[in-house]
């Protein structure tokens, strides 16, 4: 059988396993697919490497198709949101320093942070993020937004020099991706204070993302590649294979990366401050389980409220992010998907039991840290 | 062609860094400053507003980069990448989607001055056509404006279009404003009493 050749873009974090897992273990082999995978150096250059169709689909932030479906930022390009590949999996962090200044706050209790912070004497909090559009960023801004006294600067650093800025003192604090917050914490120059989850319960982190132009004239090829990366976060989603997942991330030349950086991550124990016991966080990166891969039309929608989009705006990015598309591709190989292709966000404060097309669905929580809610229907 | 351009080289590598600043001089761009460390470049970019930064294609510190442009909406500001190979059609079609421009062969040294000449021109048609798109926008938002002042007109006092516009005009020369914000004012005025 000759097989479909897929040039897909990636930058090397832990949460691009399922594109990993879909190459070495086959899924992609299995759809007829040659999974090419080529790693860019920033999310910039991915953007535009995708836009200049040099690459036929690539791992992206959650925000960036949606930014560049309301034209913001970079070169203008209609992309698509195919699925979801990871939800949660970003950890806060603050200097040595600060750390000192604000006392002992609960891990994880992004309130009891937020006035922490906001109480603390000294000038603006330079906080840094991986990129500009980044749930990071939108989560930072969002769980700042609502404390005035706190004034924030939001500067871009690359993950892999978090830590360094830290230490040079170019940041007092970050929004990361893992390995990076583990890194800032093995070097003793940071504490992790909560995760992304702690101010949203299930933020869409990184997406499947193709042009449109290439999923309209590539069907066969875009569905091969959604079940395909599927089927692998499925796979990764079952416990009994994280020690086998960790070995095959460290392993294979994707993501130049020991174990030891690896397995916080997908274990979900996490190492806060140096010379302490890991911290157990349930659901700290999830790929599957809760209908983590379904793309929510309202999650795409509250990302483009936070990026400050119209109704118009919201109305393209929405249709930017193709659950029309997983319900056509995913169907056959018995996927369970929402009987609805919105939900209000943040009204989960419980797993709940959901209608779908095999009967229900349990979706997790997905709760703000404020309570609100986002109705975009 | 502007020879006081601010140019910032974004490079670790000292002899590449060299190498570039000597060919700049060589163009006749003198005022250059060169960036190893990367965790400067917000202060930098601030501090020395250049007009072109070159910076590689394959560096990290691209998303850092257009943060900065995006904050300080430098969409005045060229940005030229390198890249290491040789990529006609790449070039073209970054060109085409408004990269200000690539180094094709890597860092060829005689090929720097075209390439900056090719990104300035860029620059500067694209900053161009962004503030006749701009002033288009608001000729149109302007248009509205009087138009909805114009109804208003017609509707409450009875006049015809052409009248309700001379008494807009009238009133705007009568206390020396602009005919836009007279109809602006009734605008606001009209939405306040409905």
């Amino acid at each position: 059988m000759s097989q479909t050749v897929l040039n897909c873009g990636y930058v090397p974090l832990v949460d691009c396993a399922p594109l990993v897992i879909a190459k070495e273990l086959g899924f992609a082999g299995e759809e007829g697919l040659a999974l090419n995978l080529v790693r860019q150096p920033s999310w910039s250059a991915l953007r535009d490497m995708l836009a200049l169709g040099h690459l036929d689909a690539a791992q992206m932030l959650s925000p960036m198709p949606v930014a560049m479906s309301i034209g913001l930022g970079g070169l203008p390009a209609r992309v698509d949101t195919l699925m979801v590949l990871s939800v949660n999996g970003t950890v806060f962090g603050v200097s040595n320093d600060v750390a000192a200044d604000i006392g002992t706050v609960p891990f994880g209790d992004a309130n009891a942070l937020l006035s922490a912070l906001s109480t603390r004497k000294g000038a603006k909090l330079r906080v840094g993020v991986p990129f500009h559009y980044s749930m990071h960023r939108l989560l930072l801004s969002y769980w700042t937004s609502t404390a005035p006294n706190l004034q924030i600067e939001e500067i871009t650093v690359p993950p892999p020099r978090m830590a360094d800025a830290v230490a040079d003192g170019f940041v007092d604090a970050f929004w990361v991706g893992e390995p990076w917050g583990s890194v800032a914490v093995g070097q003793n120059v940071a504490q992790l204070m909560m995760t992304g989850k702690d101010v949203w319960q299930f933020a869409p982190e990184k997406v499947l993302a193709a042009r449109h132009d290439w999923v309209e004239a590539n069907g066969d090829a875009s569905a091969q590649l959604m079940r395909a990366v599927y089927k692998a976060s499925a796979w990764l989603d079952a416990q009994k294979n994280t020690p086998l997942a960790v070995e095959i991330l460290a392993r294979s030349e994707h993501l130049s990366m020991s174990p030891d950086l690896i397995d916080p991550a997908l274990s979900g124990d996490i190492v806060t401050k140096q010379n302490t016991a890991p911290t157990p966080v349930g659901r700290f990166l999830q790929f599957h389980k809760h209908a983590a891969t379904f793309p929510w039309r309202s999650q795409a929608a509250w990302i483009a409220s936070q990026l400050g989009a119209d109704v118009a705006g919201i109305e393209k990015a929405k249709a930017c992010f193709r659950a029309d598309l997983y319900r056509q591709n995913l169907a056959g190989i018995g996927a369970d998907m929402p009987g609805a292709s919105e939900k209000e966000e943040g009204a989960l404060h419980f797993e709940t039991a959901v209608a779908s097309t095999r009967g229900h669905i349990i979706l997790s929580p997905d709760a703000f840290f404020d309570g609100r809610i986002f109705d975009f229907s | 062609m502007n020879q006081n351009l601010r140019i910032l080289v974004v490079e670790p590598d000292p002899e590449r860094v060299r190498a570039i600043i000597d060919a700049l001089k060589d163009a006749g761009w003198s005022d250059v400053k060169a960036l190893a460390h990367m965790s400067a470049l917000d202060r930098t970019v601030k501090e020395f507003a250049p007009d072109i930064v070159l910076i590689d294609l394959a560096n990290p510190d691209r998303d850092t980069l257009e943060h900065i442009s995006h904050a300080t909406e430098t969409s005045k500001r060229a940005v030229a990448l390198f890249v290491d190979q040789t990529d006609d059609i790449l070039t073209q079609a970054a060109l085409s989607a408004g990269v200000s421009a690539y180094v094709v062969d890597g860092l060829k040294m005689d090929r720097i001055k075209s390439v900056l000449e090719t990104a300035i021109a860029r620059f500067k048609i694209m900053r161009q056509m962004q503030s006749e798109l701009d002033a288009a926008k608001q000729a149109l938002e302007d248009r509205k404006t009087i138009d909805r002042a114009k109804g208003i007109l017609m509707r409450q006092r009875g006049l015809s279009e052409d009248d309700a516009y001379n008494l807009l005009r009238k009133t705007a020369m009568s206390q020396n404003r602009k005919v836009f914000d007279v109809a602006h004012a009734l605008v606001t005025a009209a939405e306040l009493l409905s």
